[in-house]
């Protein structure tokens, strides 16, 4: 439990991911089974224990500790754990600190009752790391700012092989995965997914180099419109049903409206979407809505059933892992793509298939890509039809081609220091247009696209213009102007000027335009209705 | 003001600070007196523009050294050295927080006080270890006085900088310590933790500990920040202020990992808000049973609780059966009356 404790408290307080993934790996790698199996399992929220609420960590702590003290201490730390971790009285232990197995096999065994003196018997004996990992641990949330996915990647590089891999199997695991570990080490064979409705690695596409399209051969790509949605796996087998994002998060329970619809066997892979209103989309298809609405439901754990029905979810298929029963991944992506369209002659209501975009040559595809502006669309995507579905993200058979961004001049208003190696420096400004009285109003945030040079010469503009200081963010003096590239504006009441940009990034710093020319809020709120 | 013939009226609270009437002398003061008796030279004890200063030899250095445009007069005291000023008999103790650190014994009609400056009961192999001088009131700092603040072993936590220095051995490790005190100690336990490299101090760093090596410490091979190649630097142990890990400064390092060493992280909100990677939970004060253990041992009927979380000490000393004031509330309570 000790060596695990030290893992969450480095992961806690380190926030750079590689650094993540190396203090994951080399624990993974050094530690021995069971151990590292149930702290895999924590890192992956794949524990859950019933008994250990917080209500019963503070009954604990007020057998032994004064009240008026521990008011005191809870009121300077501010997290209840912590704060009983750090109070828990110590006495020469006689006894040695519990494994994490231990820990994790106790826990599970134990009735409601149990519980509070096993936790009682085992804060005794660790030390204040140790209790804080206990009591993380046993009620349920390490919040060490690791996902899912990021303990996968390490455990993957930490074994040399593939985060798709283990994605691949994932799914028919069990804590404290000792099949998964003999496979790493090389002593037994990779474990059998099975038959469930577990998730499958996805294949990803690079940004296209748009200078080097010459040298692809246009008659062997496909292309397809890039929807502005959310790349999600559609599992359906053996009776049951998961909707996952393109991590492996399973989302069934925001969308159980989608779910509901799996009625058909095999694993699909599309766009999530919310259905919108009016006349039809591109192509004739299902008019889809914009973007913050999809955002509003993702949010939700447990969406109304009034939300569902007014931003009801879909999803627009374009690939096939698996044809009721067989894999298909194997074939090429124009025998998966004929699958895919004659499964979508009788597919649930919940889906629809994206088309493919015709083109002859790149000169008429750049022009189609040129005027696809419609709602929903965020560019195309072009894949290669002899390839086979491969998980990760092999280089040259798929590309995404996003449409050119929309830019805009802006005044900087705010800036903020920020993180990481980044945090003694200006580097993420909030930027706003002209209204009709002449004053600024936000219109977005953006950090990025800035060299150390140019951050050092913000910095020192940001220091001589503040105005105002509120905790780490500076109001500044309009008087600089950024060239904003984004990918859309879109209308939005959540935001005092009425329109919100997807995707802002800072293009250019520039130095030389009057502000008075910057652009006005009429101009951005023009782009979100055209 | 206080009356002489009150129990323990012949020590009082002035807006100087603490004041001893018939030596005529304050202890810590913070603003310039006639006469003062310095406990250790952090700077929120030890000011400049007093007229005298009694005070360990170490600590007029330090003090000749932070401010040298400053030129009392000095009285050296060494520790258990006593001399008698207006019928006060006043000798200094160790208080193993910094080099020189010292509580301050004065006695005076059949009582003796302590006033213990900071301290620490931990080893420390820059400073004197702490003695316990039994008394009739203590007068105690109170740093870390929430039952949170436990210490953990400090050989411990130079692990854990010596761990992530072989984890990641191509990043430098930017060191956050206060410059006089953590400073000379740290570098101590991490050559005593077998750490033979070249150690970098940033420039606010060098005066403090070459005051130390002139007092005849070995930290090894030290060298400034400054003039050194960013090569070199890149994969190196450095030593800073806390406040330029957060600081312009910190820029010349290529993805540092930073930590910092002080008792305040041990709570993850104060350890976060410094920027710290690798907190080390290494404080040059006493914790919370350190200070109560103190507290008892002076045997002292009386304890007076000043600079920190006078409350819950007050309120912990009281259930044990001691007699407890935070001093700022008794100083205000006899200026009222
Ligand atoms: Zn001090």
């Amino acid at each position: 439990m000790q060596v695990f404790a030290s893992l969450l408290d480095a992961l806690a307080f380190t926030p750079s991911r590689n650094a993540k993934l190396r203090l994951i790996g080399d624990y993974l790698r050094t530690t021995p089974d069971p151990a590292r199996g149930y702290a895999l399992a924590a890192l992956t929220g794949a524990l859950s224990f019933s008994g250990a609420k917080s209500a019963v960590i503070r009954g604990l702590v007020a057998e032994r500790v004064d009240p008026d003290l521990f008011a005191m201490s809870y009121d300077y730390v501010g997290d209840l754990a912590e704060t009983v971790a750090l109070i828990w009285p110590e006495h020469p232990r006689n006894a040695p600190p519990p494994t994490i197995d231990t820990v994790v096999d106790e826990l599970s065994a134990a009735s409601r009752a149990e519980v509070p003196r096993l936790l009682e018997a085992w804060l005794d004996v660790l030390d204040a790391d140790g209790r804080w990992a206990l009591l993380k641990l046993a009620t349920g949330g390490l919040r060490v700012g690791v996902s899912a996915r990021l303990a996968k990647v390490a455990l993957a590089d930490a074994f040399d092989k593939e985060a798709a891999e283990i994605e691949e199997i994932w799914h028919g695991l069990e804590p404290p995965y000792p099949t998964l570990f003999d496979w790493l080490e090389g002593n037994g064979s990779m474990p059998d997914p099975g038959a469930g409705a577990g998730f499958r690695p996805v294949m990803l596409a690079n940004p296209l180099d748009e200078a080097a399209i010459d040298k692809l051969d246009p008659s062997t790509y496909r292309a397809e419109w890039k929807w502005d949605g959310v790349r999600v796996q559609a599992v359906s087998r053996n009776g049951e049903q998961r909707l996952y994002t393109r991590t492996g998060d399973d989302i069934s329970g925001s969308f159980p409206d989608v779910v509901a619809g799996f009625d058909f066997n095999g694993v699909i892979d599309g766009e999530l979407l919310v259905r919108g209103e009016g006349k039809p989309g591109i192509d004739g298809l299902v008019p889809v809505a914009a973007f913050s609405a999809l955002q509003k439901r993702l949010g939700r754990k447990r969406p109304s059933v009034k939300l569902q029905q007014a931003s009801p979810g879909m999803i627009r298929a374009y690939d096939m892992l698996f044809d009721g029963d067989e894999d298909v991944r194997g074939g090429t992506f124009d025998e998966r793509r004929a699958r895919l369209e004659a499964w979508g002659t009788t597919a649930p209501d919940v889906f629809d298939i994206s088309p493919l975009v015709p083109f002859a040559s790149w000169a008429e595809l750049i022009e189609i890509r040129a005027g696809a502006r419609a709602d929903g669309i965020e560019g195309l995507m072009l894949k290669l039809g002899a390839a086979p579905y491969t998980a990760g993200r092999p280089q040259g058979p798929w590309f995404k081609w996003k449409r050119a961004p929309l830019t805009l001049d802006l005044v900087v208003m705010y800036a903020q220091r920020g993180h990481g190696r980044r945090s003694s420096y200006f580097s993420d400004y909030t930027f706003g247009a002209w209204t009709g009285d002449d004053t600024l109003v936000p219109v977005g945030k953006a950090y990025s696209g800035f060299t150390d040079k140019e951050l050092a010469a913000l910095d020192k503009w940001v220091r001589a213009n503040t105005t105002d200081r509120f905790g780490p963010v500076r109001q500044v003096a309009p008087g600089l102007v950024f060239e904003v590239a984004f990918d859309a504006a879109q209308r939005s009441t959540r935001h005092k000027s009425g329109v919100a940009l997807r995707f802002p990034r800072i293009k250019r710093i520039r130095w030389d335009k009057p502000i008075e020319e910057a652009d006005r809020l009429e101009t951005v709120l023009a782009l979100a209705d055209g | 003001m206080a009356r002489a013939d009150q129990k323990f009226g012949w020590l009082e609270l002035r807006p100087g600070g603490l004041y001893c009437a018939p030596a005529d002398i304050y202890i810590d003061p913070g603003r310039g007196v006639p006469n003062a008796i310095i406990t250790h030279g952090h700077a929120d004890h030890a000011r400049p523009g007093h007229g005298k200063v009694l005070a360990t030899a170490e600590t007029l250095a330090i003090m000749g050294v932070r401010y040298p445009a400053d030129t009392p007069e000095t009285q050296a005291l060494a520790y258990g050295e006593r001399i008698t000023i207006g019928g006060v008999h006043i000798w200094l103790a160790p208080a193993g927080h910094v080099l020189g650190s010292a509580q301050v014994a004065l006695e005076y009609g059949g009582e003796r006080i302590v006033v213990s400056g900071d301290y620490k009961r931990r080893p420390d192999p820059t400073a004197a270890a702490f003695e316990v001088i039994k008394c009739d009131l203590f007068i105690t700092e109170a740093t870390f006085a929430l039952p949170v603040f436990r210490h953990p072993p400090a050989e411990q936590e130079v692990q854990k900088l010596l761990t992530s220095i072989a984890q990641f051995p191509e990043q430098a490790h930017v060191l956050g310590v206060y410059g006089l005190g953590k400073c000379q100690r740290m570098l101590s336990l991490v050559r005593e933790a077998g750490f033979e490299e070249p150690i970098y101090l940033h420039g606010a760093l060098i005066k403090l500990t070459e005051l130390y090596q002139g007092f005849g410490f070995d930290f090894g091979d030290v060298r400034p920040v400054a003039g050194t190649d960013k090569a070199e630097l890149a994969t190196a142990l450095i030593f800073a202020p806390p406040s330029a890990i957060q600081d312009k400064w910190s820029r010349r390092f290529q993805n540092p990992r930073t930590a910092v060493a002080s008792g305040w992280m041990r709570v993850r909100a104060r350890a976060r808000q410094r920027g710290a990677e690798l907190p080390l939970v290494i404080s040059d004060h006493a914790d919370w049973d350190e200070l109560l253990m103190t507290c008892k041992e002076t045997g002292a009927e009386e304890v007076w609780i000043t600079h920190g979380r006078e409350d819950a000490l007050a309120h912990a000393l009281i259930a044990a059966g001691q007699r407890a004031h935070p001093l700022c509330i008794a100083g205000r309570e006899e200026e009222a009356a």
